[in-house]
């Protein structure tokens, strides 16, 4: 896989100057790098999914059903009487560029059909041409075109080249939402088996075990138990936490990322390090095996996957009779938590107003969903002087916060873990202005792209946030990136690496639990990853 | 389609349009025609057009609440939530839906990404499409509010203000009225970043050029009626009095430009519900801008939300039921035997 990447010199040349001839007329190449597998037929079957088969990308023949035409022109008038945003944004959009140099896609690989306007325009042409009268009189002319084999392949791989991030749509004068429009192609593919293994496969995962690489309640059990170990060896303290317990006050649910790959797992510990603190203080929590995923590959696939996935944290809740629900760092299932949860499987009657057992706080803004995010109930903690830090045990490490996509502009959450991360952090630079908060650049993996075989797209996407991060690397000497996704903490530490090598990723509950003082703790001289903590080195 | 062939098509559309306004003039039988029935036609289609485009868009459901929140949410107290970014009121989404349809506050956010060598990109500000776009926008409106003396006997006091701060620059007589100039200008600097910016020129098709012409020769006419022909303002005035109040008249004094200006407003009109101009209408009913960001404190209910099959607790634990109690995890069912 690695003898694929290009060199940095060979993906550093991007020409943003679109090609002579019309887009229209200008072929989709597929090429490899920039796409993913396609979806196991198992996996779609296991959903019951319609039209599982083997196919290939780049061969000619994709091995679909018959009347494909008919089924993606019913599916697209179905939508078009469901969604308002679809028929807004099929519209009204006036062509105005606003959003052409908005995304990191665009930016990173310089493909005019990466420009939002541009991609939703590879549907809106379809749309055009049987749902306006322009569109039926003077087709191309007004660009229009019918759906043909060619469309659909362009499709299938620009909707597979687009993070669903929303960055766009922060600078349309109309808030036209690519993500939306990418969002329905996705779902109008998937009507005819055209998904990609990397959502399809932990989709299905999620359905069976919980959760999306498929670890069952044991396992589950015992990789946390593993953390246990590892915690008390730096720490010397013994954390216990506890599994599908019923009458727990709180149920915690978190991206199964974290319980499954570095750096991740750091976060994991620091949840684990962090509940064991608050223990004595009253705080009631357990997890579920069962509800062992907040992530949900769905909102990639279609609503009602999306609606199916997200089910079990209500039920789950229900059945342990928790009071309210905490939720990890994760960057889509927080989309999903925050947009859709509540009107999708709502009314979460059987739950209370969510409240702090340990300051009292209550967390109005999570009346109806009752959910929520860690960073608003930490950020709760210091501002009440609940949390005993040692912000020094963080100083080998000069930190600036990624904002993820979806919890930034899906939801409104900015100060939260940027309030935790002072508070546990003693070295904190944010980077350029236009590059964080509403204005952040996805890591370049989001909604389901973060696969091996596409990894120049990858590499390509992640280019602006890696470019700002190299920017305070270079003014501050920051080595640390701090988010609050389980897919940044995947997806980044690949991307810097190509980008700005030698810097390291993290959750900001990592961070917290580094900080933490724990009663009867050793001196520790390492922080959760076993590295050395500044003047320690020494001792190594 | 190439930019060379989407000027062309436009551009030859906006003539035969100026050409046949021309004619409706020349040829007598056509001038009531050209100066009756087709402008009442138009306004019907336009006002049926547009009235079916919006009760078509607001009868589709909005199933999910997704605003795009371009600030802090309202979440702790003591955390300064955005009012106007991530609005989590009634008032507080109108302020926000006001600031962007009278002030165009997400084109103001606009930036500008330029790449060095290296990689490094760099992100500007750029206010130039917000400054044209306010512009064209407000200008249009002035225009088009100044028109209504056209169409009122006595004009009223407003319309006669506006006339005069629009007229500020007393340059000799008649008063230059500075908004149909700054309209022409406009359009004309949104023609040409479509046809600068390679972008925007790879995205430009001939429905965006077209309604460009239609304008600018809107404005172009209209300026060469005030300023260059005598045009008889009187028989205008007989003439679009006579459209409003349903006794309509074209009286034998009232020229060709004056034709030509008048079927490519008709068109315009007629040409608004079938066109991206429709975003007059669409820019109030997007979801991502028109709703309260409040989506985890108040429950948003979709009509069409149906039951779907999930993965309940029992299908799994039958199937782990083993693995879970040799972990020792807590089961609902105990193992048989």
């Amino acid at each position: 896989m690695a003898d694929d990447i290009p060199n940095i010199e060979e993906l550093s040349t991007i020409v943003h100057s679109p090609p002579k001839t019309p887009w229209m007329d200008t072929p989709t190449v597929i090429r490899k790098g920039m796409f993913c597998h396609p979806a196991n037929p198992k996996s779609l079957d296991y959903l019951s999914m319609p039209y599982g088969r083997k196919w290939a990308p780049m061969e000619e023949d994709w091995k679909l059903p018959e009347n494909w035409v008919e089924i993606i022109s019913d599916g697209l008038r179905d939508r078009l009487t469901r969604f308002r945003s679809l028929r807004i944004f099929m519209d009204c959009c006036v062509r105005c560029g606003a959003c052409a140099d908005k995304c990191h896609f665009f930016i990173g690989t310089g493909d005019p059909k990466n420009m939002p306007v541009l991609r939703a325009e590879l549907l809106r042409s379809v749309y055009r041409k049987d749902y306006t009268l322009a569109g039926k009189l003077l087709g191309r002319m007004v660009g229009a075109r019918p759906l043909t084999y060619d469309v659909l392949k362009e499709w299938w791989y620009y909707f597979f080249q687009c993070s669903e991030c929303r960055r766009c749509s922060v600078y349309c004068p109309y808030g036209i939402d690519t993500a939306e429009i990418t969002i329905i192609g996705r779902e109008l593919l998937n009507l005819i088996g055209l998904n990609i293994d990397w959502i399809a496969t932990p989709a299905a995962n999620c359905f069976r075990t919980g959760n999306h690489l498929g670890i069952q309640p044991h396992a589950f059990k015992d990789m946390i138990d593993f953390f246990c170990d590892e915690i008390e060896d730096v720490t010397g303290v013994r954390v216990n936490p506890s599994f599908n317990r019923k009458g727990a006050e709180i149920l915690f649910v978190t991206p199964s990322g974290d319980v499954f790959a570095d750096p991740g797992t750091y976060t994991a510990m620091g949840y684990l390090i962090l509940f064991h603190y608050l223990e004595s203080q009253g705080l009631d929590i357990t997890w579920s095996t069962y509800a062992s995923e907040g992530g949900n590959f769905g909102l990639f696939t279609s609503h009602e996957m999306m609606k199916r996935l997200n089910a079990k944290m209500y039920a789950e809740s229900k059945r342990l009779g928790t009071k309210w629900i905490l939720g990890g760092e994760c960057g889509h299932m927080w989309r999903v938590i925050h947009q859709y949860m509540d009107t999708m499987n709502g009314p979460a009657d059987h739950l209370e107003l969510p409240k702090s057992p340990i300051t009292g706080t209550v967390f109005q803004n999570a009346a109806s969903t009752k959910m929520v995010h860690i960073t608003e109930f930490t950020a709760d903690l210091l501002r009440h002087n609940k949390l005993k830090i040692d912000k020094s045990r963080n100083d080998h490490q000069i930190l600036s916060f990624h904002d993820s996509c979806n919890p930034s502009r899906g939801m409104g959450l900015l100060e939260e873990p940027r309030e935790v991360i002072k508070g546990v952090c003693n070295h904190f630079f944010e980077m350029p202005e236009k590059t964080i908060r509403e204005h952040t650049f996805c890591c370049g993996s989001g909604s389901g792209l973060n696969a091996g075989e596409n990894m120049e797209l990858r590499l390509r996407g992640g280019l602006p946030r890696a470019n700002a991060f190299k920017h305070v690397h270079e003014t501050h000497g920051v080595n640390t990136l701090a988010t609050v996704c389980a897919i940044d903490r995947a997806a980044l530490p690949t991307a810097l690496d190509y980008w700005v090598p030698g810097m390291r990723v993290t959750g900001v509950h990592e961070l917290v639990a580094n900080a933490l003082i724990l009663d009867g703790e050793n001196e520790r001289t390492t922080d959760l990853r076993g590295e050395p903590l500044a003047g320690m080195e020494e001792e190594e | 389609m190439n930019v060379k062939d989407s000027i062309t098509i436009s551009a030859v559309a906006v003539l035969a349009i100026i050409a046949l306004g021309a004619l409706g003039a020349i040829v007598p039988v056509l001038r009531p025609v050209f100066g009756i029935a087709i402008p009442y036609a138009a306004v019907a289609v336009f006002l049926l057009g547009v009235v079916a485009k919006v009760l078509g868009w607001g009868k589709t459901p909005v199933p999910f609440a997704i605003p795009t929140t371009c600030g802090q949410q309202k979440s702790l107290p003591w955390i300064k939530a955005s009012y106007l970014e991530s609005p989590w009121t009634k008032k507080g989404v109108i302020a926000r839906m006001a600031l962007e349809i009278l002030c165009f506050r997400s084109l103001f956010r606009n930036t500008n990404m330029s790449m060095k060598q290296g990689p490094k990109i760099f992100y500007g500000p750029t206010l130039w499409l917000w400054i044209a776009a306010l512009a064209f926008h407000y200008t249009f409106l002035t225009v088009f509010i100044r028109h209504f003396r056209f169409f009122l006997e006595p004009v009223p006091f407003p319309i006669k203000m506006l006339e005069t701060l629009d007229g500020f620059l007393q340059i000799g007589l008649p008063t230059v009225m500075v908004s149909g100039f700054i309209l022409a200008g406009a359009a004309t600097y949104l023609l040409l970043r479509r046809l600068m910016i390679p972008t925007v020129r790879y995205i430009s098709l001939p429905n965006d050029f077209f309604p460009l012409f239609l304008i600018l020769s809107i404005a172009v006419t209209g300026i060469l009626m005030r300023y260059v022909t005598k045009t008889d303002v009187v028989g205008i005035k007989e003439l679009t009095m006579g459209l409003v109040t349903f006794r309509p008249t074209v009286p034998d004094t009232v020229g060709m430009i004056f034709f030509v200006h008048l079927f490519l407003v008709s068109t315009l009109l007629a040409y608004f519900p079938f066109s991206k101009l429709m975003h007059m209408g669409g820019v109030f009913m997007s979801p991502t801008r028109n709703l309260t960001c409040n989506t985890r404190e108040v429950r948003h209910v979709n009509p069409w939300n149906y039951p779907v099959k999930t993965h309940d607790y029992h299908e799994y634990e039958d199937e782990f039921r083993a693995h879970m109690v040799e972990a020792g995890l807590p089961v609902e069912k105990p193992l048989e035997d």
